[in-house]
């Protein structure tokens, strides 16, 4: 082993080098086996224009807001008991009660159906702002236009999530507002009677409403988002992310000699990368 | 032909190139049979069927055994010689060709296309009975309920009662719904003149623009209508009869409004509000299935009523607009 000190190291070097092959073991390990370490390297480490800006960063936050519901909506179901019954001890429903004791009696329960309710909207107002974004710059064309497309259907099935959500707390808001969404899904031209009498799983709005939209809301429509956000990332990683439209670049001009790596090292430091990848990042058309 | 002989084909040869192995062996099939035939006959009858399976299994085990094992006893292997058909060159025309290049189905091939099948039986097996589930509950199997609401002799000639009660009371308070009910007093039966009917009016609180509670306007009570409210406690469970004079309908939601015939004055609902069919048995009033109406002329019992079939809310039954609606799901079957 060959030491980068003359002098003999010290017991203190000595110890502290060993603690680095300590920590660093694991991931050595890892990476030998999966490639995984390599992989997030890939992924977070990536090269991007140098003329980014914050506003591309909305994404990210759409994606944070959208993990954020993940965690406190799991933790919820720990609580939440999606029952239309009525209580025989207090005569109220058993799905509405089940709201008020994570609200009211459990420790920190307010708090983290606050992080969700309120977190529906910023996860949604995020998105629509992410989607302003990249109208804005552009960034939905050749060859983007397929990424557009899936963060459509995220925007679709966060607002699927925001409807089903709705029906949970099981009070008089819930109630009438899931009524009148599903008629309105209702008037919807020869198939709408029948989407709006699946929604409700009959021909009122029931306990079978509830246990439905129970589980549209935490099983499926998630499974769902969480599909199209991995297919969205891999399109934004394959295909890079877009210049501002002010960019020299996006208009067209040929960089010049002194500035062609013009593409910023990664965030921290610079990460060699495979040749396809950068191949592809420095592609004209990947980068309008 | 001798085996040796090489084929002047040579498109042909490049099919062949991978050394010939023994062929596989049937044994293992029928070993397999023969344990299916044992679970079977476990089910069916463990003496008879299954003494038959185990022996199938067992013959085949040993021959299966032997086969496997010829090696190790150094029995000679039998290996198919490679047999080619050698082929005139005059003789290969490009239908030949054609034919030779269809005909054999490679093993990748047929795994493929076993794999693709199987894979697509099992899909259809699961995906059938799980999205009929989802989907079928909706509408099969959706019934009447009848409301027991009480006596008809509660209720004065041509006063007006919101009243409220269980549809189901097997899914409980859920399933409270509200009417405006109003007896109208005997009138001719249409099939048999000279029979007296009792005629009952009964408008389902359902806003038919998209759904919320539409409330009665007008007073309510002892005090202001003069006719007292009253409760019953039917087979339905507690229904409420509270008095009221109502000048018409409206709803909360989107401010559509009707009159007390319950046709659509004002606001944006697109036809008059449902109704519901009702029979007296016993000297009792027992509510039937609801139906859609597009507007009512006259009223009490000389109203005449457009019937439909019970539409969702916010569709047309009349008009050009009704074609979008053109089959509403099986209800109250």
């Amino acid at each position: 082993m060959t030491t980068p000190y003359r002098r003999k190291p010290t017991k203190a070097e000595v110890r502290r080098q060993k603690m680095e092959e300590l920590i660093v073991y694991p991931f050595d390990w890892l990476e030998e086996r999966s490639g995984l370490v390599g992989g997030v390297r890939y992924f977070l480490f990536r090269n991007v224009p140098a003329d980014i800006n914050w506003m591309q960063t909305l994404g990210s936050a759409a994606l944070t807001a959208f993990l954020v519901q993940a965690i406190t909506g799991v933790i919820l179901a720990m609580y939440y008991v999606p029952s239309a019954d009525i209580d025989p001890h207090t005569g109220q429903p058993v799905a509405w009660e089940s709201i008020v004791n994570i609200t009211d009696h459990l420790t920190m329960g307010w708090l983290v159906r606050g992080m969700h309710k309120w977190g529906a909207s910023v996860f949604i107002i995020l998105m629509f702002l992410h989607m302003g974004r990249v109208f804005l710059f552009g960034a939905y064309k050749y060859p983007r236009e397929l990424n557009w497309i899936i963060g459509v259907l995220i925007l679709v099935s966060g607002m699927m999530e925001g409807f089903t959500g709705y029906l949970l707390p099981w009070d008089q808001t819930a109630y009438w507002a899931t009524v009148v969404g599903i008629n309105l899904n209702g008037t919807a031209p020869f198939l709408g009677p029948w989407l709006a009498q699946f929604l409700r799983g009959g021909q009122v709005v029931s306990g079978y409403t509830l246990t439905r939209f129970y589980s549209l809301h935490m099983l499926l429509i998630p499974g769902a988002i969480i599909g199209l956000i991995t297919l969205h990332l891999y399109l934004v990683i394959r295909l890079g992310v877009t210049s501002p439209p002010w960019s020299k670049d996006a208009a067209g001009g040929e960089p010049e000699a002194e500035e062609a790596p013009k593409l910023r090292p990664g965030l921290t430091r610079p990460v060699p990368r495979p040749s396809g990848a950068s191949a592809m990042q420095a592609e004209p058309g990947g980068r309008e | 032909m001798e085996p040796e002989q090489p084929s002047t084909d040579t498109e042909q040869e490049s099919l062949h190139e991978e050394a010939h192995l023994p062929p596989p062996s049937l044994w293992p099939i029928g070993f397999a049979i023969g344990i299916v035939v044992v679970l079977v006959g476990l089910i069916i009858d463990p003496l008879l069927i299954s003494s038959i399976g185990a022996a199938i299994a067992i013959v085949f085990g040993i021959l299966w055994a032997r086969d496997a094992t010829r090696e190790l006893r150094a029995e000679p292997i039998t290996v198919e010689p490679e047999r080619r058909e050698t082929v005139e060159v005059e003789e290969t025309t490009t239908a030949d060709q054609q034919g030779l290049a269809d005909a054999p189905v490679t093993r990748s091939v047929f795994l493929e296309g076993a794999t693709l099948g199987l894979g697509a039986v099992i899909g259809g097996l699961i995906v059938v009975p799980v999205a009929g589930f989802a989907a079928l509950p909706s509408f099969l199997g959706q019934t009447v309920h009848k409301v027991d609401l009480g006596p008809i002799a509660n209720f004065p000639l041509g006063k007006w009662f919101i009243t409220t009660f269980i549809s189901d009371p097997a899914e409980g308070e859920v399933s409270r719904q509200t009417a405006f009910v109003r007896n109208n007093g005997p009138v001719a039966n249409p099939q048999k003149p000279s029979e007296q009917v009792p005629s009952f009016t009964i408008i389902s609180n359902h806003c038919v623009h998209l759904g919320c509670p539409v409330q009665a306007n007008g007073p309510t009570g002892l005090k202001y209508t003069g006719t007292a409210s009253f409760k019953e406690h039917t087979a339905n469970g507690p229904v409420e009869f509270e008095s009221v004079i109502p000048a018409g309908y409206g709803c909360p939601c989107h401010g559509g409004q009707y009159d007390p015939e319950g046709n659509r004055i004002a606001g944006p609902p697109v036809r008059a509000l449902n109704r519901f069919s009702f029979e007296v048995v016993h000297g009792r009033l027992i509510l039937g299935a609801p139906y859609s109406v597009s507007h009512v002329v006259n009223t009490g019992a000389q109203a005449q009523i457009y019937k439909y079939k019970e539409a969702n809310a916010g569709n047309h039954v009349d008009g050009p607009e009704q074609w979008f609606y053109p089959l509403q799901p099986p209800q109250n079957q």
